[in-house]
């Protein structure tokens, strides 16, 4: 209980800051941070390979990446002074995603309460002997086909990020 | 470690304060990388959810979908963050409201 308090307090507050720092290094930090408090709710799920794959795949490449892109951008000081906090565009869009809480909230409590235990397996399920068998049994075809996305993506990105010389000659 | 006597809604709630956090950044930010920084929160948090029932109901299907989702925002990182790269090749801008090229 101790454990799941201090990570989900620590999940909200760096996504908070996620979205509210202005410069885009110190966003790409605090989603870091929550990156590694979310590894710390899965393993308080039981889920131990999901939690090593979030910091491995999220905080080690998907983060490199983004903050390899703000550097290469150089999104600086005096860019960033174009960022003026809109104050209708802030409010709107704060009540659009308030109108969803409130939603989301009707949507949990309207239910009947859930398990408030975890399932005695959960600790054998979560294993990486559990996740391979099953990967490669009942879930080969989806794992083929996201490693052929994977392969389609890789090709599109350095297509679109590659630099166009002499496109008219 | 104390065994867990957390009840399953809590996971729900904190999932979706999460992903109501990161709608909240699609919409307020201009700056297209934060705005993509958002999405993965978004990501993350129904990933959490994902995580909670499959941990809560004794079912692997859970975490194997996890395993997809973190494919699928792989792959839309790397063309994500190309398309911002050649958007700030062409337009030497990454803010989003000033992008109107497909504007009509």
């Amino acid at each position: 209980m101790l454990l799941f308090a201090v990570f989900a307090i620590g999940a909200v507050t760096s996504a908070l800051l996620t979205i509210t720092r202005r410069n885009p290094v110190a966003s790409a930090m605090s989603l870091v941070a929550h990156f590694f408090m979310l590894s710390g709710l899965y393993l308080t799920l039981e889920a131990q390979f999901v939690a090593a794959v979030q910091v491995l795949v999220y905080a080690g490449a998907i983060m490199v990446l983004v903050v390899f892109v703000i550097m290469l951008l150089n999104l600086g000081r005096e860019q960033q002074l174009a960022e003026r906090g809109n104050a209708i565009r802030v409010t709107l869009g704060t009540a659009v995603a308030g109108i969803f809480a409130v939603m989301m909230a009707l949507a949990v409590i309207g239910r009947e309460s859930g398990a408030s235990a975890l399932h005695p397996q959960a600790v054998t399920i979560g294993t990486t002997e559990s996740i391979g068998q099953s990967l490669f049994t009942q879930y080969l075809f989806p794992f083929e086909a996201v490693s052929l996305l994977l392969l389609a993506a890789l090709i599109g990105a350095v297509i679109l990020a590659k630099r166009h010389v002499k496109e008219e000659a | 470690m104390i065994p867990t006597s957390i009840p399953l809604d809590y996971y729900l709630i904190l999932s979706a304060i999460l992903f109501v956090t990161g709608v909240i950044g699609v919409i307020t930010r201009r700056n297209a990388i934060i705005i993509f920084m958002s999405i993965e929160l978004m990501l993350n948090a129904v990933n959490l959810t994902m995580v909670a029932f499959s941990a809560y109901s004794g079912d692997v299907a859970g975490q194997m979908f996890v395993f997809f989702i973190m494919a699928v925002a792989a792959a839309e990182a790397a063309v994500g963050l190309a398309i911002v790269l050649a958007l700030f090749r062409n337009r030497q801008t990454v803010y989003v409201d000033e992008v109107n090229l497909m504007k009509w």
